[in-house]
């Protein structure tokens, strides 16, 4: 995907039919990826006015933050939105913690006995699986049913992430790790000082990868938690959006006067839902395909 | 067996430089921090991995979570042919087997399409814009995911009202049981084939450009060079990611079915892993669920296996 200066032989510019087509095709593309997104959002934004009338709104006409001002106002949804904040910050932190010691700890499997033993248990897990029952029953009787824990600890660890970053850590030149511990290094030291200053752009990838895991969940949520209190946005989302629940339940301190309409109160809870992934994704999106590709390098 | 270590070593200090095998103790004794650092991670991987799989024992009881595994009766393979007269496990299985097919058909091939066009654009900026747009999706969560197209296909969404202010009929695309396959599979294509294209972005730049110049020097367009040299470039990973896939025929998406399962019903939307979730976890009859579960591991785990080996006879290094 390099970009060639020269353009070779065998790129020249094709036929204009060609040309109109394959135009065509990437803006009608980019159009049904797109214009859903804009639309929710400028419904989010909209007066009752402008929702009264239906039909394609790409812009609000008479902007109004009634519907954010509703939700916010320290209601479920306020609650449910510090709720997933909380589980996706202090989740991603220990996934990643664990992931990039465990990646470490396998990284060389020839001179640590029995790392490859453990390296065979981790990818084991990525043939088979329990089954949501057996592992119901664990997280009942671990005692950890309705508690935020059910939602990072059974999935602390995605056994994907970490062969990405095992064989990233592996790609590493091995002078540095020698020379370091010929000086003396801990492996703590060669771990902190050496390895991950060299792995920002995999910790950076296997790091978004976590954190829209945790946003995004809410079959744990809803498989693990009874306290409908303690839910995350996504199952207040799927609760108001999907099931259509009486929207009223969402706002909070408003009067039936000031209530805004329920389809823009709908949709501001969607563009709440999916801020933080569009607010991060610009910064992540230059590492993906060294990060989905690293994963793919054969032990 | 320590200390016949350290006699050794303490000679081969001075004597002249020869790689030695320490014994096994020494070794991991040396190594005693890569033990620290997996550990936390190798506990994780026992308890909520490993352990659970004991779990499947209840498949083979009448079980009940008030009695444990421990007071519950033992009742041989009796939820094994429980499974294969119950009418529901059929469904289950028929609409799995059809959404499978539906897209490995369409929802496959479709970042490969994507992954060829956006190679011939010869702009990096239009390329690069257009990949960052149909990336996205694949970062947006089921539910959010699902609540859009509802707002933009369902009864009350924007198609229907541009169709109802037009003086045609509303559609609603969302609670139509006998479209909902070909919905949801939509709804994969929509989600995914951006992010597809990666790895097959990546073969392609694989391709060495001397092949192109040779085709060109015999004079091929445009399509024979995407015949003959492009695809043949490209046909490994699609067989080994094909492979795999019809190795997960048992798997589709789940978190996705089970968010509109109440709009259209169990009988078009009832898929093995939905199935387990609600006879078992919501009904309450955990030994047949359970039993339903196992069987589906088994059998996938073989299917991949066996994928796997296929992967490899046809020429592909395969996944592991």
């Amino acid at each position: 995907m390099a970009e060639r200066a020269v353009r070779p032989p065998w790129m020249e510019k094709p036929s204009a039919l060609t040309q109109t087509g394959k135009t065509v095709i990437l803006i009608v593309l980019t159009i049904v990826m797109l214009v859903p997104f804009i639309y929710v959002l400028a419904v989010s934004f909209s007066s009752p006015q402008d929702v009264r009338g239906g039909g394609l709104i790409l812009f609000p006409v008479h902007p109004s933050l009634g519907a954010y001002s509703a939700v916010l106002a320290g209601g479920v949804v306020s609650k449910s939105l510090l709720v997933s904040v909380g589980i996706t910050l202090v989740g991603t932190a220990a996934s990643m913690a664990l992931t990039v010691l465990m990646a470490y700890g396998l990284s060389r499997t020839k001179e640590v006995p029995g790392s490859r033993f453990v390296l065979i248990l981790v990818l084991g897990t990525m043939l088979f699986g329990a089954g949501v029952i057996p592992n119901y029953l664990l997280v009942k009787s671990l005692g950890l049913l309705n508690s935020y824990a059910s939602l990072i600890l059974p999935g602390i660890i995605s056994a994907f992430n970490l062969v990405v970053v095992r064989n990233f850590f592996m790609s590493l030149p091995r002078e540095l790790y020698d020379s370091a511990r010929t000086d003396g290094a801990s492996e703590i030291k060669i771990l902190l000082t050496i390895v991950l200053p060299l792995s920002k752009a995999v910790i950076a990838v296997i790091s978004l990868f976590y954190a829209v895991a945790y946003w995004n969940d809410y079959f744990n949520a809803l498989l693990y938690l009874n306290d409908t209190t303690k839910w995350p946005i996504q199952l207040v989302l799927r609760q108001f959006v999907l099931q259509g629940s009486p929207i009223t339940d969402a706002t909070a301190n408003t009067t039936a006067a000031q209530q805004p309409p329920a389809q823009s109160v709908q949709m501001a809870i969607v563009v709440l839902a999916t801020a933080p992934i569009l607010l991060i994704y610009p910064f992540a999106q230059k590492y993906f395909t060294k990060g989905v590709l690293t994963g793919a390098i054969k032990e | 067996m320590a200390t016949t270590a350290e006699v050794r070593t303490g000679a081969d200090l001075t004597a002249p430089v020869r790689p030695i095998r320490r014994p096994l103790l020494a070794r991991m004794w040396r190594e005693r921090w890569m033990y620290v650092f997996m550990s936390p991670g190798l506990i994780f991987f026992v308890v909520f991995k490993y352990i659970p799989l004991l779990g499947n024992i209840a498949a083979f009881q009448d079980y009940s979570p008030y009695l444990g595994f421990q007071g519950s009766a033992w009742v041989g393979f009796h939820n094994f042919t429980r499974l294969v007269t119950d009418i529901d496990v059929g469904i289950a299985l028929k609409n799995t087997l059809i959404i499978s097919l539906l897209q490995i058909v369409f929802a496959f091939p479709a970042p490969i399409a994507l992954a060829l066009l956006l190679n011939s654009v010869l702009s990096g900026g239009v390329r690069r814009f257009v990949q960052s747009v149909v990336y996205l999706p694949h970062f947006i969560g089921w539910v959010i995911v699902i609540a859009i197209w509802q707002e933009v296909l369902g009864g009350a969404g924007l198609v229907s009202t541009v169709l109802q202010n037009n003086g045609m009929h509303a559609l609603d695309f969302m609670t139509n049981p006998s479209t909902f396959k070909e919905l949801i599979t939509a709804q994969v294509i929509w989600k995914e084939i951006g992010w597809g294209t990666i790895i097959f972005l990546a073969a392609i730049t694989q391709i060495s450009p001397q092949l192109y110049e040779a085709a060109v020097a015999d004079g091929a367009g445009p399509w024979r060079r995407l015949w003959h040299v492009t695809l043949p470039g490209m046909v490994n990973i699609i067989v080994l990611l094909l492979i795999l896939r019809l190795g997960s025929v048992l798997t589709v998406g789940f978190e996705q079915i089970l968010l509109q399962q109440p709009a259209v019903g169990a009988d078009a939307a009832q898929v093995l892993d939905t199935f387990v979730y609600y006879r078992g976890v919501l009904g309450g009859d955990w030994g047949l669920s359970t039993a339903v579960g196992l069987l589906k591991g088994v059998v996938g785990t073989l299917l991949v296996v066996g994928a796997n080996r296929l992967a490899k006879r046809a020429g592909t290094e395969g996944l592991f």
